[in-house]
């Protein structure tokens, strides 16, 4: 598509200087959001400091409830969602740890809630900076997690995030990861689009699904209504509950279509789209040895690699940008024919492998020939991640090509001792 | 478009009775607050349908249908987890009439919280079909003495309009009896067994209306079903009330108070009848004011009975009438009356 096709050229686009977490509450302000329900943690907290500064200035309609915990904002966020609002939260880290009972409450009712993570370290011991650790933490809980790479990504994702998440063939809520501090707290120029394309690009508030019940003759919405009351939350027992957890297996089939689909609309309205939405690889094509990555570091392996390819050596990178529902079938495709995968954890299994290790790797098992495989756990409590350090990994992978075996299946980066 | 009816009133014979609870976009009114009993009964009004699994004696559903005979309208209901909601809505079935939410057992508040938030940006932008939406929860001890009472405290701090309900069977009865803050002092649970050496549980019952009305919000009462047209005003008040409102209703437990199934009324009637559950109501403005029996026993002190009257029935105090727990039963006799002497000080319409 040439670029006086896209209907917000970049010089429409208005510049603004913010960091990760004033992009979130700017991209919020824009969506058209009915109620946000937060509780103030590190590195979150600016977002919903920014937000609460645009409600006291009439600048939105959104009634903004600062509950006494996390619990109580997922809590509420479920409230308000099922009472057919648009319902946005953010968190990071224990305030995650705490909600998670509620997060997989959300996605069960097919809530599409929005939440940003403003990804820390999973306490003890604690610490305020940024690793995937709480990310991992909800991966099995049936939320549809995106990672973003620059706050640019950030501000385009949670606008995204509103569309994926109503999408009649999703309905389910959707996670906006990014990096606590490396993202939220670092000031970037971003472009932004006027509030009137935003919100045709919602379709304006949200628009509650229909759905089928036995007792009503018509579709009736899916909310708590007056007019068609439904019961939420009913008691599921072994006759139906494995059905209904396969239907949420089921709506996350739909997603990698749904995440591509707003992608590329998302393209057409701002010139802007990262990889095809699920997946954004680089020089993955012809490589030997390949990267995969998820969140801010991504940006940093590919600096790495771009010189590497300089020089003629065939490096990519694959930046998961949708973590859940994992893309197995393109990870396995993006992968075939590649000596050896070098992949970044930012996380710790303590007594198993990294989360993205697990999951690359299943994704490979069925490939007739297995490229080598390593576990490279970087970045624990917001430990900075050099390119140096991405030069030691990569020089070690190629040693592991040559010698065609890997000693040590995890190898921690950047740690003493 | 402006429905002024309301929906079917009485219910149409042959048409299911949820109907009645199916408020059309547009309608407008308030459904009266009948005290008529015959009229109330062929209404049928009740949010609560026939049907539900709840035990022979639980007083449970009759809370929640001498309830929603005050709702005024569209009602949206917040359950927490607990009796009410497991033995209401069991898959593919569901006994609620009105829109109905379960999120989880410590919840109930902060779900309501984020109801009626919606509601409320919902009518900001015209996008709610009706003048009112009501948001009503109700809750077991379990769910707001202890596990729930943070988020009741934070909704009644950030003066949601709800109106909360407790329906207080002092134990966790769905889990099987297990002691709660609202358990009172010696009663026999399966966590607080009555031994050789401890009889019962050691502690006394946390006082919950008192401190929601610590919290200074628009309305709190104490209720029980036994007291049906007090219950059914204080619900109607709730309501009204601009703000936070909380209603704590006493609800016998046949299985965990261990009485016959059919007095579960006649012990709510004792618990007041001793004093151990006095009723009133409060607001910020008049403060504390006695209604319904406890006024009359206030005015006529001869009329209280002594607490043996309460725990003789239960087989949970049944310890307590062994001769050796005597000075355990005066104990709880003199707990109760300095509750009562406090009370009879603070209530405005008491006689001085």
């Amino acid at each position: 598509m040439s670029k006086l096709e896209v209907k917000y050229p970049l010089h429409t686009q208005e510049i603004l200087n913010v960091n990760g977490n004033e992009a979130i509450a700017y991209a919020v302000k824009q969506s058209l959001v009915d109620v946000v329900s937060a509780y103030p943690i590190t590195p979150q907290t600016i977002i919903v400091e920014k937000f609460s500064e645009f409600v006291a200035d009439g600048l939105v309609h959104t009634e903004f409830v600062p509950v006494e915990s996390e619990h109580s904002a997922m809590s509420a966020c479920v409230g308000a969602a099922a009472a057919g609002a648009r319902a946005f939260t953010a968190t990071s880290s224990q305030g995650l740890a705490l909600m998670v009972e509620i997060v997989y409450i959300a996605s069960a009712l097919r809530l599409p809630i929005v939440m940003a993570v403003a990804n820390r370290a999973l306490s003890a011991p604690i610490n305020i900076h940024n690793d995937h650790s709480d990310a991992y933490l909800m991966r099995d809980a049936g939320w549809v997690q995106l990672f973003t790479e620059n706050v640019q990504e950030t501000y385009d994702t949670t606008i995204q995030a509103f569309r994926i998440a109503e999408d009649e063939r999703v309905l389910l809520p959707v996670a906006v990861n990014l990096d606590g501090f490396f993202l939220s707290h670092t000031l970037e120029n971003i472009r932004v689009l006027p509030d009137n394309a935003v919100a045709e690009f919602l379709g304006g508030y949200r628009k509650v699904a229909k759905l089928g019940v036995d007792y009503y003759e018509e579709q009736v919405p899916h909310m708590l209504n007056p007019a068609r009351p439904l019961t939420f939350g009913s008691l599921d027992l072994y006759d139906y509950y494995f059905e209904h957890k396969v239907q949420q297996v089921e709506a996350m089939k739909n997603v990698p279509g749904v995440v591509r689909e707003v992608n590329e609309k998302w393209f057409e309205l701002t010139g802007r789209r990262y990889g095809d939405g699920v997946i954004d690889a680089y020089g993955v094509e012809d490589a030997d040895i390949v990267v995969v990555a998820m969140g801010s570091g991504a940006g940093t392996v590919r600096s790495v690699v771009k010189k590497y390819r300089e020089r003629g050596e065939k490096l990519g990178l694959v930046r998961i940008r949708m973590f859940r529902p994992f893309p197995y079938e393109e990870v396995r495709s993006l992968l075939r024919g590649v000596k050896a995968v070098a992949i970044m954890d930012k996380g710790i299994g303590p007594g198993s492998f990294g989360a993205l290790y697990q999951d690359v790797v299943s994704s490979l098992y069925d490939l007739g020939s297995h490229p080598l495989t390593v576990d490279y756990v970087y970045g624990l409590g917001g430990r900075d991640l050099t390119p140096e350090l991405v030069v030691k990994m990569i020089e070690q992978v190629k040693e592991d090509v040559k010698t065609g075996r890997v000693k040590e299946k995890i190898r921690y980066l950047g740690v003493r001792g | 478009m402006v429905v002024k009816t309301i929906p079917e009133f009485p219910v149409k014979k042959g048409e299911p009775a949820y109907k009645i609870w199916m408020f059309e976009p547009g309608w407008k009114g308030e459904i009266p607050l009948n005290f008529n009993l015959r009229q109330v009964a062929e209404q049928k009004r009740s949010a609560l349908l026939p049907g539900h699994r709840l035990c022979a004696g639980c007083a449970a559903p009759i809370v929640v249908k001498l309830a929603s005979f005050a709702f005024r309208g569209p009602t949206i209901v917040v359950n927490a987890t607990g009796c009410l909601e497991v033995a209401t809505t069991i898959f593919p079935y569901t006994s609620w009439a009105v829109p109905w939410i379960h999120n989880a057992f410590e919840n109930a508040a902060s779900t309501a919280s984020g109801v009626e938030s919606a509601i409320k940006a919902l009518k900001k932008t015209g996008r709610l079909p009706y003048e009112h939406v009501d948001v009503v929860v109700f809750a077991g001890d379990g769910g707001t003495f202890d596990i729930g009472f943070q988020a009741l405290s934070g909704m009644a701090e950030r003066g949601h309009d709800v109106l909360y309900i407790l329906y207080d069977n002092e134990a966790y009865m769905n889990t099987g009896i297990q002691r709660s803050g609202g358990t009172p002092k010696y009663a026999a649970t399966t966590t607080s067994p009555a031994g050789e050496v401890i009889p019962g549980k050691p502690e006394s019952k946390k006082p919950i209306a008192d401190i929601m009305v610590a919290h200074r919000i628009p309305y709190v009462a104490t209720a029980t079903p036994a007291h049906w047209m007090d219950f059914m005003k204080k619900v109607r008040k709730g309501l009204e009330a601009n703000g936070p409102a909380f209603i704590h209703s006493l609800s016998s437990c046949d299985r965990g108070w261990r009485h016959d199934n059919a007095i579960s009324i006649e012990v709510l009637r004792r618990a007041v009848d001793t004093c151990y559950f006095p009723l009133w109501e409060w607001t910020p403005e008049v403060g504390y004011m006695l209604t319904d029996r406890s006024l009359v026993i206030a005015r006529n002190p001869s009329l209280k009975q002594p607490i043996e009257k309460f725990v003789e029935v239960q087989g949970r105090f049944r310890h307590l009438m062994k001769p050796e727990n005597k000075e355990k039963l005066k104990e709880l006799q003199e707990y109760v009356d300095k509750v009562w002497e406090d009370l009879l000080k603070r209530a405005s319409n008491a006689p001085k």
